[in-house]
């Protein structure tokens, strides 16, 4: 059985909409039959009585494609088919009308066929038959209802095989349409037409969901080359010893600021380390109960590794102080409860108050009651110097520049864009305040307490920084459901 | 708090005499126990302010911006402090504290309060 490849490659065979098989789009170039053995099936059982639409321009634009190759359209209510061989033959259907000529190919009869053997063109091109379901009557075997395949590039269309398939019994008028001069319409809707039409939509969706496959994997790819050169880039800026912090950075200004960002962020992971080694230095002096001498050495240390993250904090404020008060250089448990870019010092004393160090006399008792309430009331004037801050910088972005339309709104905004960034610059000062608040609260209490009540004192504060940060760990790695 | 701006402009009407600003500073600074220097529209000012009311202290608050000498009275407390900007400045019992910074400092380390306790400021 043969299955014709229907599908010519011109884009101009696909003009008129009559041969778009597909309701909505008729895509070019693509109607492309790849096994018209279908075709066959289903256009067993045919009782439509009405003609195809074959209107002028669709049969023309069979015709023209820019090969030389012949089309013929055989109506296929052509009973009695039965040794129907344009291969062998150069063929050129000469203009007719229905029912007018006959050509006489073996068993046909009723046929209306003219055939015009033309050597001279089409040397060793078959004639591209095609073959539209036509005209009346049933059709009981419906044979080769298809399409050739004028395509230039595939050989496959032009095999006819004749001897079997064409049977087309119980026809009882047929219509040869010629595709140069085809000039009548037959509007007839067959069940033909409709099959064709599905199996060529299944076909089209096909296709296309292939297309859209390839696609995806395309995208695949490209993007699994990018991740690719940014894992290089990653491995080769770590090795000059950047620290990339989590997060890519968004536009091109926060790359500018991101300089300063970056650079705290990596001192600030070397300071931690460093905190956690004379840390555990002083715990284990304190464990083997060292001397009063050594062990002030020590505290001292720890003390002025203290005053080292203040002074780096005000470095990093100078170049990003958005970034130090988001507190993104903190674990997610720190970030949430800091206040004004770094602890409570408040919050710190009381730790160290329900920590029961080594029993405190009543001026020690005092004077830590007294730090921490002064510290409570310095954090709550800074507080709401803040939120004043904030409250003036709504007043400054919302004032209405309803004024009238033309330079003067854009000076006014360019105004109170300048205002509000005056009021962006003390958020530096505040921001310094607090550091200063923090860092004069931990110096007051090493001159309170004594030195072992010191050393006691700042491993307390330690543990409780260090397990605030395992329980930001523990969080994000906790299992969900 | 009190806002000294109507008596001022009150005496500058009958007087035309030209005052030098820091004397004026000194003489403001030692008309009452807690003189503060701000300005209306400074937040840090705002919060300098709030401490002390939270200590229940009555600070007199002269705002440079609304004082029609104000730019000069600034500039004398810029020599004074010896940095660019001074505000808030706050005089206890006539003696210069100084700005936001000296004043938390001097409250952490435990001398504000004596200090506004012999100014008359505080009552315990």
């Amino acid at each position: 059985m043969q299955s014709f490849k229907a599908a010519p490659s011109n884009p101009e065979l696909y003009t008129h909409s009559s041969f778009c098989f597909r309701g909505d789009e008729c895509s070019r170039n693509q109607t492309r039959f790849s096994d018209l053995g279908e075709l066959e099936h289903s256009a067993a059982a045919f009782t439509h009585e009405d003609a195809v639409d074959l209107s002028p321009s669709f049969v023309f634009s069979l015709k023209s494609n820019n090969n030389n190759d012949n089309i013929v359209v055989l109506p296929n209510n052509l009973h009695h088919h039965g040794t129907f061989n344009p291969s062998a033959a150069c063929l050129e259907i000469a203009p007719t009308t229905t029912g007018t000529s006959c050509v006489d190919t073996g068993q046909r009869h009723q046929q209306e066929v003219v055939y015009h053997q033309h050597h001279q063109q089409q040397q060793q091109k078959g004639a591209k038959v095609v073959v539209l379901p036509l005209g009346n009557g049933h059709f009981e075997n419906w044979g080769d209802s298809a399409m050739a395949d004028n395509s230039q590039q595939t050989d496959t269309s032009t095999d006819v095989d004749t001897d079997e398939k064409h049977h087309f019994h119980g026809l009882q008028h047929g219509t040869l349409s010629v595709v140069d001069s085809m000039e009548d319409q037959a509007k007839t809707k067959t069940g033909d037409q409709k099959t064709l039409r599905r199996l060529a939509q299944n076909r089209e969706a096909a296709r296309k969901s292939r297309l859209r496959k390839k696609a995806y994997v395309q995208q695949l790819e490209n993007g699994r080359l990018r991740l690719q050169q940014l894992e290089q880039e990653l491995q080769r800026a770590r090795q000059q010893g950047l620290f990339i912090s989590s997060g890519f950075p968004g536009d091109h200004n926060q790359l500018l600021a991101g300089n300063g960002a970056l650079a705290f962020d990596l001192d600030y992971a070397r300071w931690l380390d460093e905190h956690q080694r004379l840390i555990n230095d002083l715990r284990s002096a304190v464990n083997s109960h060292m001397g009063d001498n050594e062990l002030r050495v020590l505290v001292d240390g720890v003390m002025a590794h203290y005053d080292e993250i203040f002074r780096m904090k005000s470095v990093g404020a100078k170049a990003d102080v958005f970034h130090m008060l988001s507190g993104m250089w903190k674990t997610p448990a720190e970030r949430c409860f800091m206040w004004l870019g770094g602890f409570r010092s408040s919050e710190v004393l009381k730790v160290i108050l329900g920590n029961h160090l080594e029993p405190l006399t009543d001026q020690q008792l005092l004077g830590i009651c007294n730090l921490q309430q002064s510290s409570q009331q310095a954090e709550d004037a800074l507080s709401q110097g803040m939120e004043a801050l904030q409250q003036s910088l709504v007043e400054t972005l919302s004032s209405a520049t309803l004024g009238p339309a033309g330079s003067g709104n854009v000076a006014d905004y360019m105004g109170q864009m300048a205002i509000a960034m005056g009021k962006l610059a003390t958020l530096e000062n505040f921001l310094y305040q607090a550091d200063l608040l923090r860092q004069q609260t931990l110096q007051q209490m090493h001159r309170i307490l004594t030195t072992r009540q010191a050393a006691r004192a700042l491993l307390v504060i330690s543990d409780y920084f260090s397990r605030l940060r395992a329980l930001s760990s523990l969080w994000l790695a906790r299992p969900r459901e | 708090m009190q806002y000294e701006t109507e008596s001022w402009s009150r005496s500058n009407s009958y007087m035309e005499v030209v005052v030098d600003p820091v004397e004026h500073i000194e003489r403001l600074a030692s008309e009452n126990a807690v003189v503060i220097f701000s300005m209306s529209s400074c937040c840090m000012c705002h919060a300098i302010k709030r401490l002390f009311c939270g200590m229940g202290v009555n600070p007199t608050v002269h705002e440079l911006d609304l004082h029609p000498t104000g730019s000069d009275l600034h500039k004398a407390l810029v020599s004074l402090l010896g940095a660019t900007s001074a505000l808030p400045v706050v005089f206890i019992g006539g003696k210069l504290v100084g700005a936001m910074d000296r004043v938390m400092a001097s409250h952490i380390n435990g001398t504000l309060v004596p200090l506004l306790k012999e100014a008359g400021a505080l009552w315990l």
